[in-house]
């Protein structure tokens, strides 16, 4: 029998959620750093009890926390996220320049296959790497020469929130940043380009269809197609079939097509999810009701699903990095939301239940199958 | 020896309960004082000072014998009594919100 671990990071601490495989009971523990904001908290896949921890606040700054013991025990690791050179300035909101200034580390993703290497996107804009498990990080700083002078803050500031590692190719790296576009390098992030073709910002920029500057929100990919993505922007969920190099809208019949996260099932490429939002001033669900939408067909034909989830009353958000799935039989779907509920699904989104009710607003989650 | 007493996030981030006691040589300044205090706990590095500028981050104040510190040089001696241990430095977490 498998073990579910649910790794639950949020406004004030992070939680550890477990259960078996019929996914229906389920224990909590935590909080975790109580207090500090876990913008994420997630699992190393060649090593599932190595978790890594980016916990941060206005008060005291970036701390960085490995446990090799599936979160028994903690040990801090460098915090010293230094740019590479002067890194200049970026666009602020009202189009003045402004410095480069370090806040938080937003995302931590592992190798696939090296619990030692690492990356991590933080704020102000910049992927680092640590090579060592995280005790000592180097920027790739190559991406800040991608036009970096017109990178502007969205409104949770100018934040590299989204690293998609390609299987099998570790040269091969996805980033999203927001509000600056989607990256790709093909040598291991020494170079990178923009890959922003197709995508559509009218509402946001002079530049409809400018090289830079879209506020991409998330980007995910299935393993088994790694020249296909999928994207939630600010506006418009977008595809492309050819590793980014151009995009197409698959809004299709969405509510809205304003959204945070997009997810896609574990067994079926072509099967994805998003939670659709209002829209970019009403940081809530269309109606009232809380609804995930799923496309069989990877995008434009979308259906709703509901069961189990408020369909009245909810004025929830649901963050980029909230969403994940898991990878057993029957999929399991999961989301946090800033009302401080953790729904799961343990039928690729058929039916619904919320594991926790209270917990602080949610900032990401993660999902890990232990044998 | 020199007290340092810590805001209750960073006392747990360091693993201690009360104030913290640290050897420093003469002439004991805020700069003295948080170099020693990194170099005994390093898990407090970039959480009290920037770590690019070792500036006092905007949110951590500095106080000791009913004084607030934390515009003075951190080159400064800091107050007789806090050199002679007789009363602490305090760092301290701002008061912020409602």
């Amino acid at each position: 029998m498998s073990e579910v671990r649910v790794l639950v990071g949020t406004r004030k601490g992070a939680f550890i959620l477990r259960s078996d495989e019929q996914r229906k009971d389920w224990t909590v523990e935590g909080p975790l750093f109580p207090g500090w904001e876990i913008y994420h908290i997630t699992g190393t896949p060649s090593d599932p009890n190595r978790l890594y921890v980016s916990q941060s606040g206005g008060w005291f700054g970036q701390v960085i926390q490995r446990s090799d013991d599936g979160g028994k025990t903690w040990e801090t690791v460098s915090n010293a996220f230094t740019y590479d050179g002067v890194p200049g300035t970026h666009q602020w909101y009202d189009g003045t320049q402004h410095p480069w200034e370090f806040t938080r580390v937003w995302h931590i993703e592992p190798s696939p296959t090296n619990a030692d290497s690492i990356y991590a996107g933080v704020e102000d804009a910049a992927l680092f790497h640590s090579n060592d498990g995280g005790r000592s990080w180097r920027e790739l700083s190559g991406l800040r020469d991608v036009k970096s002078n017109l990178w502007q803050p969205g409104a949770g500031g100018m934040c590299l929130h989204t690293i998609v590692l390609t299987p099998d190719n570790p040269d091969r790296i996805f980033v999203a940043i927001s509000a600056a576009g989607a990256f790709r390098t093909d040598d291991g992030g020494v170079t990178w380009r923009s890959v922003n073709q197709g995508l559509n910002s009218g509402n946001e920029l002079p530049d409809a269809e400018a090289e830079v500057g879209h506020c991409v929100h998330s980007i995910t990919m299935h393993p088994s197609r790694p020249n296909i993505l999928f994207m939630q922007k600010h506006w418009d969920v977008m595809r492309s079939d050819n590793a980014g190099d151009s995009w197409h809208e698959v809004s299709g019949n969405l509510p809205s097509d304003f959204g945070f996260p997009i997810g896609v099932h574990a067994h079926e490429p072509n099967t994805i999810y998003v939670v659709p939002i209002t829209s970019d001033s009403h940081h809530f669900p269309p109606d009232g009701k809380l609804r995930v939408y799923r496309s069989r067909s990877g995008g434009n034909e979308w259906e709703a699903l509901t069961e189990g989830l408020p369909q009245h009353d909810c004025y929830v958000n649901v963050f980029r990095n909230a969403l994940a799935v898991d990878k057993l039989d029957s999929c399991g779907i999961y989301f946090g939301t800033t009302g401080g509920q953790v729904y799961v699904s343990a039928d690729s989104g058929d039916h619904w239940m919320p594991i926790v009710h209270d917990l602080p607003p949610v900032l990401s989650v993660e999902v890990q199958i232990l044998s | 020896m020199i007290r340092v007493t810590l805001p209750t996030h960073l006392r747990t981030l360091a693993q201690v309960n009360g104030a913290v006691e640290l050897a420093v040589a003469e002439p004991v300044t805020q700069r003295a004082i948080l170099d020693a205090l990194e170099a005994a706990y390093p898990m407090l590095r970039g959480t009290i000072r920037d770590m690019a500028t070792q500036e006092r981050r905007p949110f951590i104040r500095f106080f000791a014998c009913g004084e607030d510190l934390s515009h003075e040089s951190a080159d400064e001696p800091v107050p007789a009594e806090v050199t002679a241990g007789t009363q602490p430095f305090r760092i301290i977490g701002a008061m912020a919100g409602g």
